[in-house]
């Protein structure tokens, strides 16, 4: 072989794998969408789990008022997302109130007031906890911190959203530092000299001046940080109570879209209309958290182009 | 590129499917799983050449596993419903063969520290619907009963619905739980929860004696009682397999079936079949 | 504003965050305490080689150290020629402002940010239910040896999963290998393979060797992916075929926190196995911390 022809073959070999991330993310998109098809269009799974049963209410029996149920083993069974929905949006909403003021406090705390021996402590130790699987999370969340919070509350039920949500920020606490992070320090150090040399105190630097030039990217870690708690599925599924509640109370139990995934597809016969439903729920998944990423690198870049853009 | 070519001829060695040990693969009810575990450590001792692999993951699990095709022998806590054994025919031309290999009382677990003496069907029904929400309705104190369920591929969820429930749903509330052992872990923690599940499990809570009536004397799950039906809730627990079972299988089956394999049942908790 | 009140303020203000700061440490050295306290104990040789006994009331881990370990060599094997042949793409081979560069990039971003289950449902159709099944049409006529939850599935959706964390470090890696080095390679006559094999690559190694740790790390600590895709309860043998079903310590974990048959009698060996998956994954991820660190000064006095 010719070393030109070997060259082309490398660099063909080379663009291929490289392609095969964009594969990849479109496979995942295709075969999770396929199955999730029948959903919308086939018959015989649009009778017992259509759109209109996944979104609006439907009657136990006859007799009996209509409601929102996820109970998909039953004589007729019931598909309502409803439930399920709620369920993830109040595990995020717990989990961000719990994890953002402790992530982005300690992210300004690390980059404006910390000496520089204090932040290669705190760097690491934070990092640390994104090392942490989240099924040790979960276990953490069910066996010990379930007690505490029971009894330090005095609730009714064990598992339930508040200790689901803050087992989930312990997982969201890193990816909103990190990023948090990393925007306050691009912020340029003559922003803050220029605004210490005409008298502001580092609290009024950080607040007036170095928060607002960054805020693209704290964005961006909020962004990411719900990113995440919406899709992370072990945590919920150990320490939620798993209960499809409709319920906006942070005292009852809950049950999430992925836990509800990874409770139940283990179980369903392929190709049942409760197959396909959970990879229906999936594509959901898939969507939100495709959606809310795009949304965190738009800022992300933005950032980048303020930052760049200033210095100019 | 000597190093690539090792590793691809290394994986090609590794793909080449297993003929030495015969495998039999046992997948399904979470409720036996523990009880299949101790059969295939004790089988195995005695017959070396052959492996058991043993996964859980609850009845529906199982059943879907053998009409996948991926499964040897599926462990249930109920029997198939007409609707799987259908789709076992449509793939396979065969509606399985039903080979039950132990009982269990499936219990009604309290707290230790709950005064309820006894609940008789219907108020476990009521409970369970969310009708009876206050443990003062039935004999306890005034507290909110908290409801612990099982996930619904589990076979005891499915026999708890239809045999106690009369096939309606459970409460929305009922919280369900991964496994027997979570509902069991939950009601020690749990002053007001009450739980169900098979009687094997449960250590650290009290079972709940049930009466079928209101005029009925309450029992139990114990041997004599399960084995009488005094007690009213106790089911069959089957091994599933696609055809009449040969070789390997059959050998293994009637050691489980036969005294060896039914004095293991006992030693977990549950109740032989003969 | 009066002095004293700015003082107030700035008193108030790094005491606000700096208490963030300590709450998220502490309750770091909170969960970590806890599980070194009650989980180092059982630890012992027998534990770690031993198989679990009596529905995982007895006995040690050993096929779930296995398990992982055969896990993530399989899926470095897959993940770290893919991610390096990508960064090495996307800095070197790519035409500026290309948009393939631009769809790469954003891509390997967004397979970050997909949930881990749905990892599990995407190994499950694609993997299991169309890659495995047609093997088996292909080479098997029909009989199922691949179509089934396996270790080679789980491995290859882990692999996409830690995609890119190894293209992430390999691409910084490169990044601050000097402009100089391949201007020079070229000038005694290089091709552009020859100066990535013999130039950059050798360079990059440390950057390479980071992302593939945590990776590892990463794939080592997952269970959603792995859920429905190959990890079993109980079984009695090793692993040995790419086939076969597999034992993790993570879904160990999770399945002794919720299905086992004796609670208290699994709690220290559960608190056991926690401790050395943290383990595990914590000296993972350290050596890549201290690689990471060595690499960037070594850089920085080259310079």
């Amino acid at each position: 072989m010719s070393r030109r022809a070997a060259e082309s073959a490398i660099e063909a070999v080379i663009r291929v794998s490289a392609s095969l991330a964009i594969v990849g993310l479109v496979l995942i998109f295709v075969f999770i969408g396929k199955e999730a098809l029948p959903v919308l269009l086939s018959q015989e799974v649009r009778q017992e789990a259509g759109l209109s049963r996944l979104f609006l209410p439907q009657s136990p029996e006859p007799s009996e008022p209509k409601e929102f149920a996820w109970q998909p083993i039953s004589a007729i069974p019931k598909y309502s997302l409803l439930p399920l929905l709620t369920g993830t949006i109040k595990a995020t909403v717990v989990a961000l109130l719990f994890a953002l003021p402790l992530a982005l406090g300690a992210a300004v705390f690390s980059s404006e007031f910390a000496p520089s021996w204090l932040r290669e402590i705190i760097k690491p130790s934070i990092e640390l906890l994104a090392g942490i699987p989240s099924v040790v999370l979960g276990f953490f969340a069910l066996m010990v911190m379930a007690t505490y919070i029971q009894d330090l509350l005095g609730l009714d039920y064990r598992l339930n959203a508040i200790n689901a949500g803050i087992a989930l920020g312990l997982a969201v606490i890193p990816i909103v530092f990190t990023v948090a992070e990393d925007a306050l320090t691009a912020v340029p150090q003559s922003y803050r000299e220029g605004s210490i040399a005409l008298g502001a105190t580092p609290w009024q630097t950080a607040w007036r001046v170095v928060l607002p030039a960054a805020f693209p990217g704290i964005f961006a870690a909020c962004v990411l940080g719900f990113g995440r708690a919406i899709g992370e599925t072990m945590i919920v599924l150990m320490a939620s109570g798993n209960a499809a509640v409709l319920s906006l109370s942070p005292t009852d139990p809950l049950r999430t879209l992925s836990a509800t995934i990874a409770a139940e597809l283990g179980e369903v016969v392929h190709g049942s209309p409760h197959y396909h439903v959970l990879f229906f729920i999936g594509t959901l998944l898939f969507l939100f958290t495709f959606a809310t990423n795009l949304l965190g690198q738009a800022f992300v870049e933005r950032l980048k182009q303020r930052l760049s853009g200033s210095r100019l | 590129m000597r190093p690539m070519r090792s590793i691809t001829a290394g994986l090609l060695a590794l793909a080449v499917p297993l003929n030495a040990a015969a495998t039999i693969t046992i997948k399904g009810s979470d409720t036996l799983v523990i009880l299949n575990q101790k059969w295939a450590e004790a089988y195995r001792a005695k017959n070396p050449g052959v492996s058991i692999q043993v996964t859980g993951g609850g009845s529906g699990t199982g059943i879907a596993a053998l009409i996948n095709g991926s499964t040897d022998i599926c462990a249930a806590s109920r029997p198939m419903s007409r609707k799987e054994k259908l789709s076992l025919r449509d793939r396979f031309n065969t509606l399985g063969v039903e080979i039950p290999v132990a009982r269990d009382g499936l219990a009604v677990y309290l707290n230790d520290s709950n005064p309820v003496k006894e609940l008789t069907l219907r108020q476990v029904e009521q409970i369970y619907r969310g009708k009876i929400a206050n443990w003062k309705d039935v004999g306890g104190e005034d507290a909110k009963i908290i409801l612990y369920s099982r996930e619904n591929n589990s076979g005891t969820y499915v026999y708890f619905k239809d045999n106690v429930l009369q096939g309606r749903d459970f409460s929305p509330m009922a919280q369900s739980l991964p496994g027997t052992a979570a509902v069991v872990n939950a009601v020690v923690k749990d002053k007001r929860g009450i739980g169900y599940g098979g009687a094997a499990y449960a250590k650290g809570i009290k079972f709940c004696p049930i009466k079928k009536t209101d005029g009925d004397a309450a029992y139990e799950p114990t041997l004599e009682h399960v084995k009488s039906g005094k007690y009213p809730i106790s089911r069959d627990l089957y091994f599933y397999v696609r055809s009449k079972p040969s070789g390997d299988i059959k050998s293994f089956i009637g050691w489980v079936t036969g005294p060896e394999g039914q004095e293991l049942v006992g030693q977990v908790g549950y109740f032989p079949i003969r | 504003m009066s002095r004293r009140w700015i003082n107030r303020i700035t008193f108030l203000f790094m005491g606000l965050t700096g208490l963030a700061c300590a709450t998220v440490i502490l309750l770091v050295a909170l969960i970590l305490g806890h599980i070194a306290y009650h989980g180092v104990h059982h630890l012992s040789w027998e534990f770690l080689t031993t198989a679990p006994r009596a529905g995982m009331t007895e006995g040690g881990i050993f096929p779930a150290i296995f398990g992982t370990v055969f896990l993530v060599l399989l899926m470095t094997i897959a993940v770290v020629p893919l991610g390096v042949c990508t960064a090495v793409y996307l800095q070197e081979y790519a035409p500026a402002g290309s948009k393939l560069v631009h769809a790469v990039r954003l891509a390997i971003q967004n397979l970050a940010g997909v949930p881990a289950i749905v990892f599990g449902l995407f190994g499950l159709g694609f993997f299991i239910e169309f890659a495995g099944r047609s093997v088996d049409r292909l080479f098997y006529g029909g009989q199922l040896h691949f179509g089934q939850p396996a270790i080679l599935w789980a491995a290859l959706t882990m692999a996409l999963l830690t995609l890119p964390t190894v293209v992430v470090a390999t691409e910084e890696a490169l990044r601050v290998v000097p402009r100089g080095h391949r201007e020079a390679a070229y000038a005694l006559g290089a091709t552009r393979w020859q100066m990535v094999r013999y130039v950059l690559l050798p360079q990059a190694t440390g950057g390479i060797l980071t992302g593939t740790i945590l990776a590892v790390s990463r794939g080592a600590g997952e269970v959603a992916p792995i859920l429905f895709t190959g990890a079993a309860y109980y079984l009695p043998e090793l692993p040995r075929r790419l086939n076969h079903q597999f034992m993790e310590l993570g879904y160990h974990v999770y399945v002794m926190a919720t299905q086992s048959p004796d609670v208290d009698a699994t709690k220290p060996i559960l608190y056991a196995t926690v401790f050395v998956l943290l383990t595990l994954t914590f000296l993972l991820n350290f050596s890549a911390v201290v690689l990471r660190a060595r690499i960037r000064r070594r850089l920085a006095e080259g310079r």
